[in-house]
């Protein structure tokens, strides 16, 4: 029923975890829903060269959320927040094996990137309305 | 050494007991007659068996045994009485009244129904899973035909006040199917004494075969009459054409014999497992929520096999996987073909995220000690693994109102 990869993203998370939330190089993404069924949190400590230097996840899901969102603070990792925003979640089907059924779980975690680097990105207009 | 994988779906299906299928067995082969064959003795041996089968389910029901129906299962049965009566009644009015946690064969029945201009009431739950004995009394009309109420529901393990519900019907002249599959065999249940009309009876939910079921019909006091649902033979009294499943039929009667044999005892022993795993997995674990009425201070409430809980901050299927060597089922959507949480849950108004967080355990004739013991073990570390990368356990941790949260819903 699920792919080996799946079954080894939800036995073994990667980058499980929490970051400061107030720290401006960090940007938190949240998206779904306790109602839905899936919830992710991916949180991107983000240099001010704009790289990707670390991501976390914590996800409330079914076992193809989880992985889809432990594989994406995988891929995404090392990326600049450009690449990152232009990751699809086709991608994350393809490397996970997922069945139609659980596309909406990588869909969920394209999300959850985007929300990530754009809340990264509203904290830094912030930051430089400040400092003008 | 536990004997992996465990099975802990009763309430889905149960594994047919040896002295069920011994009884069967001879009616395959040497006695394989038709028992509508009535001129030869292969003929006779089987309408012999037939006959036993019938007597033993009237006697553990309190019914005469002209007044049990054999069909292929409940969803038969459920299909039998309900659209049996409607069409035999409908010069006497139109109206049924059912309950929002009705088992699909009796919800998609009187919603068929309706769409033949019948009109059906379903009545709300509680937190619980009770219907309103007012709310029922306040739904007949004059135009009401049936009440059909569930005894035991299949999700949750709640017990209906079938006896008091039963009462409330024969005052006004309404006739009362309940669906008893669940009940039947796990705990009393007596037609007369809980003036029920119909019971609908399925025989793999108390290790007997699937396929095999029955129908209860009230014969007189009021006597019930049904519009055949299948032309044919005129088998059953013409009520259920076809050929009698006479193997069936005999694993049918003695998977009942069984249970009513040692009821109490077997009723004991199961309700204390049950209550181990429920004692088991709270005594370590927070924010643990019983679905139904609480096994430990309403048992007499609740099928005594039946464990429904939620699990908070943590998915049902995610939850399932954690646990793959042991077979439950989940309430969540993911686990469901329609991707919607369980309707019975919400029906409770219990909040969708616990119908995702849900697990229903039912514990059987074949359960051990020991997987009990192992299973408890593994839903604790199953649970805590997924709550270590649950956001919302996290932040419920923090003090945040997850309600107050703006969720993007999708």
């Amino acid at each position: 029923m699920y792919s080996e990869k799946v079954l080894d993203h939800y036995s073994h998370p990667r980058n499980v975890g929490t970051l400061d939330p107030n720290d401006p190089n960090v940007g938190t993404g949240l998206v779904g829903a306790p109602e839905c069924g899936d919830v992710m949190r991916l949180q991107l400590k983000i240099t001010d060269d704009g790289v990707i230097e670390d991501a976390k996840f914590k996800t409330f899901g079914c076992g193809s959320a989880i992985a889809s969102s432990s594989f994406a603070t995988e891929m995404i990792k090392g990326k600049t927040i450009d690449e990152a925003f232009q990751i699809k979640n086709t991608e994350i089907v393809k490397e996970l094996n997922l069945p139609p059924v659980k596309i909406h779980c990588s869909v969920l975690a394209e999300d959850a990137i985007k929300a990530a680097v754009s809340d990264f990105r509203a904290k830094q207009e912030k930051l430089k309305e400040v400092h003008s | 050494m536990v004997q992996l994988p465990i099975y802990l779906d009763n309430n889905a299906t149960t594994p047919v007991d040896p002295r069920v299928l011994d009884a069967m067995l001879p009616y395959f082969k040497e006695s394989f007659g038709n028992s509508a064959s009535r001129n030869h003795p292969f003929g006779w041996k089987a309408e012999e068996a037939v006959d036993w089968a019938r007597e033993t389910i009237a006697k553990y029901i309190g019914a005469d045994p002209k007044e049990i129906v054999f069909t292929s299962g409940a969803t038969e049965s459920d299909n039998l009485a309900i659209k049996g009566v409607a069409e035999m009644y409908a010069s006497k009015g139109d109206h049924i009244i059912t309950a929002t946690t009705e088992h699909k064969a009796v919800i998609d029945t009187c919603k068929a129904l309706e769409r033949k201009g019948f009109k059906v009431t379903y009545l709300p739950v509680n937190k619980e899973g009770f219907i309103s004995l007012d709310d029922l009394k306040n739904a007949i009309t004059e135009k009401t035909i049936l009440v059909t109420i569930m005894y035991a529901n299949n999700e949750i393990g709640v017990l209906q006040d079938i006896e008091s519900i039963g009462k409330i019907c024969r005052e006004r002249g309404v006739l009362f199917h309940t669906d008893s599959t669940q009940a039947i065999g796990k705990v009393a249940f007596d037609v007369n004494k809980m003036n029920v009309d119909l019971a609908s009876i399925s025989g793999h939910k108390m290790y007997g075969p699937k396929g095999i079921g029955a129908l209860y019909v009230r014969k007189k006091n009021p006597r019930v009459k049904l519009s055949a649902q299948i032309d044919g033979g005129g088998h059953e009294r013409g009520m259920r054409s076809g050929t009698l499943n006479v193997p069936g039929i005999v694993g049918l009667a003695k998977a009942l014999e069984v249970c009513m044999t040692d009821l109490s005892e077997e009723t004991a022993r199961i309700t204390r497992l049950r209550d181990k795993l429920y004692n088991g997995v709270t005594a370590v674990l927070d924010e643990v929520y019983v679905n139904g009425p609480d096994p430990l201070t309403a048992p007499e409430w609740r099928l005594p096999n039946n464990l429904n809980i939620s699990f908070a901050y943590v998915e049902g299927e995610a939850m399932m996987m954690g646990i793959k060597d042991i077979a439950v089922s989940s309430g969540s959507a993911c686990t469901s073909a329609s991707l919607e949480p369980s309707y019975v849950l919400k029906a409770l108004g219990v909040g969708e995220d616990i119908a995702h967080s849900s697990i229903r355990f039912g514990i059987g004739r074949f359960t051990t000690e020991e997987e009990i013991d192992y299973t408890i073990e593994h839903v604790v570390t199953a649970v805590k693994h997924l709550r270590e990368m649950s956001p919302l356990y996290e932040m419920a941790k923090m003090g945040i109102d997850l309600k107050s949260v703006e969720w993007a819903a999708h």
